[in-house]
């Protein structure tokens, strides 16, 4: 397991925003191109979106099979949100943004101000 | 073909095994398709159980559809314990949650994560068996079908690499065998199961669609789910190469066995009993499984028309104590209406407790009731199958059939009567204002028998088969065969008197003859008495005149004397 946990920075965003938690899971089964892909592309996307309110959990199965039956994984790579509930989960290795945002219901940067 | 045959595992279903030349196919898939509730999941659990149980091959159980939960309340009513079977790492269970609103897809993914809990799943147990039940709830699951197409046929080349023995299921789809077309996957073994409601009756029918590398029975077969998990009926495969005996089994009527070339039936022999209603075919029966459970033998006893409280009272009355052998447990009854289940349940049923009890007789009464469940040809076909079932094993069948007032009597209704070896008709005569029963052997084979029709008699001591009187219309039955019995011993009393009569008349002809002889003697007796005096007299005479001559001429008396001794000599050949 493998955790990686943003550095604590200020939100960009307004300061009216209520500070919420993200429990992000990425699973992935090895050290594939596709994985990698997957965890660029969350971190750049957290980065963007989360800064200071993320947190990610790397799950390998192939290190921790046991695992995926909690969270009912079946796709590879699968992002789960904890947190905030409900429970979300995202398939593929997340380089389809917009999809991305939809999944995690993150609303994009542009209307957040407003 | 291969000249190495292709390695099999036993099903462990009842019956399949039998179809497919002993299983399924090692280290292939096998389909398993069918409609909504047509037992898929019960057979590839039962697979699982039975190779976890009875052949040392742990497995796998990957639901997408019902929680480990949920299954093993389901097949618990079929005796199967998973959660013990889990405990004791015989069986792992891991269940597929898809759930659509859940997902959003964002970029290429495979099924890994499946890959990688069948991986684990498999190592936990070290299973040799995985079912997939059912892996088509994925397609409506998964967002891409062109990726999930794409990961099953890796993951069968997966499994195949693994060496597992895989049942996979699949819903019957239209005018295929299942809806995403599973089948293209799995091209060595595919069974399908069919669920369908004839006349009210449920069947549930097997065949084997396809099995590459090998033969197998193409029929239809039929099956059932109970408590002991299901079992397929592939008895039409076994033929006719059943071993038989030249043991006799007793009558239990002894002059019925007389008939029968003096020993009764055959052991392991189909025995059938026909008849119109009220001629004694139960009774019949009900005395041959006396005799049998009192030469110790078991004996089961399958009614179809009274229940086992009620034959026990009726046969009581006619002095066949059936109550003792049933509390020993040499006699089992059991009893069904026809109609509370289809034939193929009925067969099953039939089959599971003559596996059980393994008897040495059984009745069927009577076999035709069983033809208002199924159409005449079922019927025909399942009858042939228990024969076969019942001949392979050398159980000594019984059955009884009713025949319809009106039919032809030689003939049943099921049109079975050419499988039958020994064939007893009884039928009922009218006459004289009484009806009479009779007995006759329409056939037996393999043995001399008796061609003449007797009058049997239903007494508080059982059956009891009459001298048979022949009458100017046929065999005398009742008041006409009392009546004749009575004129032949009025006419046997007559003859009888008749030479007491001649005896008297001759020894008194011979008293009148000797009596005659007596008098002619008597007679004789007195002539000789007569002759001898005229002897003497004569002598006398001859004497004096002698005597007389000599005193005149001398020379003559020598001569004289000659004459004399002559006398006595004829006198002695008198």
């Amino acid at each position: 397991m493998k955790r990686r946990t943003s550095a604590t920075a200020r939100q960009k965003q307004a300061v009216s925003a209520p500070p919420e938690r993200w429990e992000l899971r990425l699973y992935v089964a090895g050290q594939t191109a596709r994985s990698a892909i997957a965890l660029a592309n969350l971190e750049r996307i957290c980065e963007e979106h989360l800064k200071g309110q993320y947190h990610i959990e790397l799950i390998d199965l192939l290190k921790n099979p046991r695992l995926a039956r909690g969270d009912q994984i079946l796709a590879l790579p699968t992002l789960v949100r904890k947190l905030p509930a409900p429970m979300k989960k995202i398939i593929g290795d997340l380089s389809n943004e917009e999809r991305v945002l939809i999944g995690l219901d993150l609303r994009p940067l542009g209307r957040e101000g407003t | 073909m291969p000249l190495q045959p292709l390695p099999k595992v036993p099903s462990g279903v009842h019956g399949l095994d039998e179809i497919t030349g002993g299983g399924l196919p090692r280290g292939r898939p096998t389909l398993i398709c069918g409609g909504a509730g047509c037992g898929k999941t019960l057979f590839a659990m039962e697979f699982l159980v039975r190779g976890a149980t009875e052949h040392g091959e742990p497995g796998v159980f990957m639901a997408f559809e019902e929680t480990a939960e949920e299954l093993a309340a389901n097949v618990a009513s079929l005796g199967f314990d998973l959660r013990r079977l889990v405990a004791q790492r015989k069986l792992a269970i891991d269940y597929v949650r898809v759930e659509r609103s859940e997902i959003e897809e964002t970029g290429e993914y495979d099924l890994e994560g499946l890959f990688v809990r069948l991986q684990y799943a498999i190592d936990s147990v070290g299973a040799k068996r995985v079912v997939l039940d059912t892996i088509e709830s994925l397609f409506s699951g998964l967002p891409n079908p062109a990726v999930l197409r794409a990961e099953l046929r890796r993951l069968f080349r997966w499994l195949k690499d693994r060496k597992m023995t895989v049942v996979i299921t699949g819903e019957k789809g239209e005018g295929t065998l299942t809806r995403q077309g599973l089948e293209e996957y799995v091209s060595d073994c595919v069974i399908f199961l069919d669920h369908r409601v004839t006349d009210q009756t449920s069947t549930r029918r097997l065949r084997v669609v396809k099995y590459r590398g090998t033969t197998h029975g193409t029929n239809e077969y039929p099956f059932l789910i109970d408590e002991g998990g299901i079992s397929i009926l592939p008895v039409t495969s076994l033929g006719l190469a059943h071993r038989v005996t030249n043991e006799r089994v007793s009558t239990g009527i002894p002059r019925l066995d007389e008939m029968l070339g003096g020993r009764g039936y055959f052991k392991g022999s189909t025995i059938l009993v026909s008849g119109t209603a009220g001629t004694g075919k139960t009774t019949f029966a009900a005395i041959l499984a006396r005799a049998a459970t009192e030469r110790g033998d078991r004996c089961l006893y399958f009614c179809f028309e009274e229940s086992p409280d009620q034959l026990v009272r009726n046969m009581r009355s006619v002095g066949v104590d059936l109550k003792s052998p049933v509390k020993s447990g040499t006699l089992e009854i059991h009893a069904a209406r026809p109609s509370t289940h289809g034939l193929e349940r009925h067969l099953v049923t039939m089959h599971k407790v003559i596996n059980q009890r393994r008897p040495d007789v059984v009745i069927v009464d009577p076999v035709n009731n069983l033809v208002r469940v199924g159409t005449l040809l079922e019927t025909q076909a399942m009858i042939i199958r228990l024969i076969d079932f019942l001949k392979a094993r050398g159980i000594t069948t019984f059955f009884t059939s009713l025949t319809g007032g009106g039919d032809d009597l030689e003939q049943t209704d099921i049109g079975i009567s050419s499988l039958i070896d020994t064939w007893l008709n009884l039928e009922v005569v009218k006459n004289g204002g009484e009806r009479n029963r009779t007995v006759a052997i329409v056939k037996s084979r393999g043995m001399a028998h008796s061609n003449q029709t007797s009058e049997y008699i239903l007494g508080a001591r059982g059956v009891s088969i009459a001298d048979t009187y022949l009458g100017v219309s046929g065999v005398l039955t009742g008041s006409a065969r009392l009546a004749k019995e009575a004129e032949d011993e009025a006419a046997a009393r007559v003859a009888d008197r008749a030479i007491v009569r001649k005896q008297g008349e001759r020894e008194r002809r011979r008293r009148q003859v000797e009596a005659q002889i007596l008098l002619l003697r008597e007679g004789l007796d007195a002539d000789d008495a007569d002759l001898a005096g005229a002897i003497q007299e004569g002598h006398v005479r001859l004497q004096a005149e002698t005597l007389r001559m000599a005193k005149s001429r001398p020379a003559f008396v020598a001569r004289g004397h000659r004459g004399k001794a002559k006398g006595p000599g004829v006198r002695k050949r008198r």
